[in-house]
């Protein structure tokens, strides 16, 4: 199944996930006890994460960590940088078009 | 131009809402109207190479505009606009949803809401998007990048072609 990472970054528990193991890689353990939910409210929001690739699990001995893929934090920001762009584009073509109005309105 | 036209785009990806300001060299009953009648709005509201092309509009509280992208291999993307609120040359609320070409709408869609304003001559345009998912926003740019991909091809053909001349 395909996860929508918007959706993903849009719940306010696993946006503070995110800012947690952005600092340093934490076990699940160590994450709920940050939290005022069950230990398998957060290992649903860590699996959503990991769908969406957004985090990362390594194995260190008996325990598993998980930490966050800064590179893939980065591709959102330069999808909604595209955004900004065709809106750049389509502003320009917009001022263009109102100088055209006003020569016309003299 | 517009060196000094202020334009801030942000995105709140929790609120799911995309927030555009814009400000204009123009006065705002120009403005007002490039934003509301479809022979303006399809001179501007596409990004090249793409062009808009408005079926039939309605500017009223419950009218439509039913209108098409057009990518530059003539693919089109239609799309309804409902009026839903009318300030005249203060604010107009709009949804937006994709729709085939028989006027089916793709729901869901997204709530926009623009508010003008004019101080000393310059327009400032204020637009605040509401996206019920975020990947409504993917297909969105996936449309627009294909298009501009295929302009770039179009444009390394014809170098092709004209560096073969010579």
């Amino acid at each position: 199944m395909r996860r929508d990472i918007f959706q993903a970054i849009a719940d306010p528990t696993r946006r503070a996930i995110i800012t947690l193991i952005a600092l340093q890689a934490m076990t699940p353990n160590a994450i709920a006890d940050n939290f005022n939910t069950t230990r398998q409210a957060v290992s649903k929001h860590l699996r959503i994460l990991t769908e969406c690739n957004l985090v990362k699990q390594e194995q260190q001995g008996r325990e598993i960590y998980y930490s966050l893929e800064i590179e893939k934090m980065k591709e959102i920001d330069k999808w909604l940088d595209q955004f900004r762009k065709i809106w750049e584009a389509r502003f320009n073509q917009l001022d263009k078009l109102l100088l055209t109005m006003k020569k016309q309105k003299k | 131009m517009n060196d000094n036209l202020l334009f801030d785009f942000t995105v709140d990806k929790a609120a799911k809402k995309v927030y555009i300001t814009r400000e204009f060299d123009a006065e705002l009953s120009l403005v007002w109207d490039a934003f509301t009648k479809k022979e303006l709005l399809d001179q501007w509201i596409a990004p090249h190479p793409m062009t808009s092309k408005t079926k039939y509009q309605d500017f009223k509280v419950g009218g439509k505009r039913f209108y098409a992208m057009i990518s530059p291999d003539g693919q089109e993307r239609w799309a309804i606009q409902e009026y839903t609120s009318i300030t005249p040359k203060t604010n107009f609320k709009m949804y937006n949803a994709f729709a085939d070409k028989d006027e089916n709408p793709e729901l869901p869609g997204s709530e926009w809401d623009h508010t003008f304003r004019e101080q000393n001559g310059t327009t400032t345009v204020s637009i605040t998007i509401y996206n019920e998912s975020l990947e409504r926003m993917e297909r969105i740019l996936d449309g627009f990048t294909k298009g501009m991909k295929m302009s770039l091809h179009n444009l390394e053909n014809l170098l092709a072609t004209l560096s073969q001349r010579h």
